[in-house]
């Protein structure tokens, strides 16, 4: 298991800072950002850290990097302590901060990629071949000259990836790296993640609030929402057990009022009609099946044209935020 | 009629910046206490040198004990009241181009930024400048004022400090119109300023050129003259000239050069 | 591997050779507005503290020197509170490298030399003048002593800008301490008040950065009384304050992982 977690806490006084301001109202007060998490991610997994601002994302990465020691609780990153063996981790993972950057400001890229090869000790040769492969799938050739401090965002995190991958870390650890990054460079950089993880077997634990994110990279969503893990598996599974109902949208030629009353069309949750009557929406539950409702719904009216939607992930995951905390 | 009212309106407004001056730096309550323990360390250390100088007729260039302590404390209060060091944010604006917005406001920039420093000056008056003043007091030989009138000297002396300092950093801080790093020149005000305002060491100490050099120069009005006023040393009338005229000098020489760098962005587009 | 991020750095220092220079300049004029007080003192006066010109010129040379080294070395860790501010210190705490040896080594800002030179010339020509009993031990005095003292200021440095781990405004109490040292370590200790100089030679041990290798130097017993040993301690107490400074910078980070942000 590359990262293990049991019990995982982690408290913040609120109002340290109350010399510089005056003392906020209450009080101090010890708030826990992260309020016993367990995670067992195995080696080659592609996890996705999913959750509302503030839920606790980045704590719990602070916790898995070494930076932050938990207040209470189990830790073993790569089988290490991260806090009283952070070097010796740092040796071991990749990671990669949306809002900071890890490369060297005012330096060309390849400065940044070289020093970090010395800071590894990469091998010269391992090292190239690293380098030259992602230079060619993301792109980086044209601007390997250039000052960091002069590179678009996407340019940038391609550079940020590159940097964390240089010296084959098992694990690659990502906070919030699609932030204000364009769609295609979003793609982009999810491609490029899938495809370390397919290929190399990389472990990546990604956080982010972007759920196509997840949707394309991750087989596995870890949904945590003030400080808790409020669902854990796999996507297909989160879709199949929480979906809400799919919607059939229907074009009719003519407005069809018998369709109004619901019967003969099993299954069928709801109806909505839009547009004068021309379009009808059939909420239906998962023991129908789409076909089969259309056939239904073409005996009794002429159809121009169907759509069927699928709930999307983000209604899904949205039933898990701001729900009523689970009880114990 | 319509004019008064006019003015008491903007009396009115540039008031406020005086208040908002005073309410901005109030909240940097930890700022200020470090600030303070550095005064002290530092009146300590000079202090020291100063009294070591004094030998054994106990005088030195009309220094006594006591002149010598209340020389220092009171230089060390008065460091953050006329802010001989600023942090160059109004060189940063320009550099940024962030000016061009104060320019465009409907006030006179010198006149709001004047303002402004002087609501911080007051605050500082409060929580920099009496507490080093009252530690020197408790814990070394030190001359209060024996006039009741130089009490009221000593307040117009420090107003005309803070306008005089005020003016400098303004001019400092213009020149990054045409420095657009104005760096070096900071620095150099940085280092060499506490020497010509007779902060380090009294101005009476210097050889008699270098005194009567620095004497023409309006530095010595920004710590070395409240000084001598509160010690009630020289000529109290000659003292305040100086200042007074210095004063009007910046402040034109502000506004002439404000009115030349502004001319230089509208023509040159920042 | 700080090599090539080092030469880069001064690379960049060095491709404006004019404004280097001056940068250069005016970090030897702040250096030197100390030696102005010196001077301007002794104008009046032919002691210090019961030391002549030269003597204190020494002093204020060698504590010159070791100050600009140290400034030199440790200096950006002026920088501190804004890697904290801007949360770019935990970037640097994925990287298998100590957190100092990287903030320390972010830059290198060659300009400090500045402070060095007018120490140097400061230096050679007192080293004329001064009543030195010359040695071979002097000569070994005079080299390590500029050394040891940036060692011994440099871990007043970490030790102090520490603090901003602590609190934000650190920046302004550790320039107390540093910039305090720069000051009190220029002149001779017997010109403090007693309870003054057991803290610069017990607690911040500024002391020993110019003033007791001086002693040595001179081969003047100590006017204070301390054992003769004591003038030649400087490289003990240097070993001490590192350790001291190690622990401390130590018990920041943990503090910056404990408390968090």
């Amino acid at each position: 298991m590359i990262v293990h977690a049991e019990g995982l806490r982690r408290e913040f006084v609120l109002g340290r800072r109350r010399m510089l301001r005056r003392t906020p109202p209450g009080g101090r007060r010890r708030v826990a950002a992260v309020d016993g998490i367990d995670l067992r991610i195995d080696a080659g997994e592609a996890v996705g850290f999913l959750g509302p601002n503030g839920a606790g994302k980045s704590t719990t990465i602070k916790m898995l990097t070494g930076i932050l020691v938990p207040t209470a609780g189990q830790l073993r990153v790569c089988g290490l302590d991260p806090v009283t063996q952070r070097r010796e981790l740092a040796r071991r993972i990749g990671v990669v901060f949306g809002q900071r950057s890890g490369l060297w400001w005012d330096l060309p890229l390849a400065d940044s990629f070289a020093l970090v090869r010395a800071i590894h000790r990469v091998p010269e040769a391992a090292y190239r071949a690293r380098l030259d492969r992602c230079v060619d799938v993301l792109g980086l050739s044209e601007f390997l000259a250039t000052p960091v401090r002069q590179l678009s965002l996407g340019q940038r995190m391609r550079g940020e990836i590159t940097a964390a991958l240089l010296h084959a870390p098992p694990l690659l650890v990502l906070d919030e790296p699609t932030v204000g990054l364009d769609l295609v460079s979003k793609e982009r950089l999810r491609a490029f993640l899938r495809e370390v993880n397919a290929q190399d077997g990389v472990t990546v634990l990604l956080t982010t609030h972007d759920l196509p994110d997840v949707e394309r990279l991750c087989r596995r969503v870890v949904v945590i929402d003030r400080g808790r893990v409020v669902a854990d598996s796999d996507l297909d599974a989160l879709r199949t057990r929480f979906a809400g109902p799919r919607e059939l949208v229907v074009d009719l030629v003519t407005p069809a009022p018998e369709l109004d009353g619901l019967d003969g069309l099993p299954g069928v949750t709801g109806t909505a009609a839009e547009a004068g009557g021309l379009r009808r929406r059939f909420a239906f539950g998962p023991e129908t099946s789409a076909a089969s409702l259309v056939a239904e719904v073409a005996r009794r009216a002429e159809i121009r044209d169907i759509t069927v939607l699928e709930p999307s992930i983000e209604d899904v995951v949205r039933t898990f935020y701001g729900a009523p905390r689970p009880a114990g | 009629m319509r004019g008064a009212v006019a003015l008491l309106d903007v009396l009115a407004a540039y008031f406020r910046l005086v208040r908002a001056g005073f309410d901005r730096h109030a909240s940097y309550r930890l700022a200020s206490l470090a600030g303070l323990f550095t005064n002290t360390v530092f009146g300590l250390l000079r202090v020291a040198v100063l009294l070591a100088v004094l030998g054994p007729t106990g005088t030195m260039a009309g220094y006594d004990a006591a002149a010598t302590a209340t020389y220092v404390w009171l230089g060390q209060g008065l460091l953050a009241v006329v802010l001989l060091w600023d942090d160059g944010e109004l060189a940063q604006r320009v550099r940024t181009g962030d000016i061009a917005l104060d320019l465009a406001r409907p006030w006179d920039l010198q006149a709001a930024l004047l303002a402004t420093d002087l609501g911080r000056a007051g605050h500082a008056v409060l929580v920099r400048l009496i507490p080093p003043v009252l530690f020197g007091a408790l814990l070394f030989p030190f001359r209060w004022p024996h006039a009741p009138a130089t009490w009221l000297a000593f307040t117009g002396s420090l107003l005309l400090a803070v306008v005089l300092c005020g003016q400098i950093r303004f001019l400092l801080g213009l020149t990054a119109f045409w420095l657009l790093d104005n760096r070096g020149v900071r620095s150099l005000w940085a280092s060499t300023s506490g020497v010509l305002c007779g902060l380090v060491v009294p101005l009476g100490y210097f050889p008699d050129w270098a005194r009567a050099t620095l004497g023409v120069l309006p530095f010595p009005g920004i710590m070395q003259t409240p000084i001598d006023v509160f010690s009630e040393r020289g000529d109290l009338a000659a003292l305040l000239a100086h200042q007074l005229i210095w004063v009007l000098v910046l402040l034109l020489a502000g506004r002439l050069v404000l009115s030349r760098a502004t001319h230089r962005l509208v023509v040159q587009g920042g | 591997m700080y090599r090539p991020l080092l030469a880069s750095r001064v690379r960049g220092q060095l491709a404006y050779p004019l404004s280097f220079g001056l940068d250069v300049l005016a970090q030897g004029i702040g250096q030197a507005i100390e030696l102005v007080v010196i001077l301007v003192l002794f104008g009046r006066v032919t002691s210090l503290g019961g030391f002549s010109a030269d003597e204190v010129l020494l002093i204020y040379a060698l504590a010159g020197i070791s100050f600009g080294l140290a400034d030199l070395v440790v200096g950006q860790l002026d920088e501190l509170p804004r890697w904290i501010r801007t949360g770019e210190l935990d970037v640097l705490m994925v990287r298998p490298l100590p957190v100092l040896a990287q903030l320390v080594t972010a830059d290198l800002q060659l300009r400090r030399l500045g402070r060095v030179l007018v120490g140097v010339a400061v230096l050679a020509v007192v080293l004329t003048r001064a009543p030195i009993a010359w040695s071979p031990l002097t000569v070994v005095l005079l080299v390590v002593t500029p050394l040891v003292g940036a060692v011994i200021i440099g871990a007043i440095w970490v030790a102090t800008c520490a603090v901003s781990f602590w609190v934000i405004e650190g920046r302004e109490l550790a320039n107390a301490f540093t910039y305090g040292s720069s000051l009190s370590t220029a002149y001779p200790l017997t010109v403090f008040a007693p309870w003054l100089r057991r803290l610069l030679t017990f607690v911040v041990p500024a002391a020993f950065v110019a003033y007791y290798p001086v002693l040595a130097i001179l081969g003047r017993p100590d006017p204070l009384g301390l054992p003769a040993g004591v003038r030649y301690a400087a490289p003990l107490v240097a070993v001490a304050a590192v350790a001291v400074a190690a622990l401390i910078w130590r018990a920041a980070v943990r503090h910056y992982q404990g408390a968090g942000s």
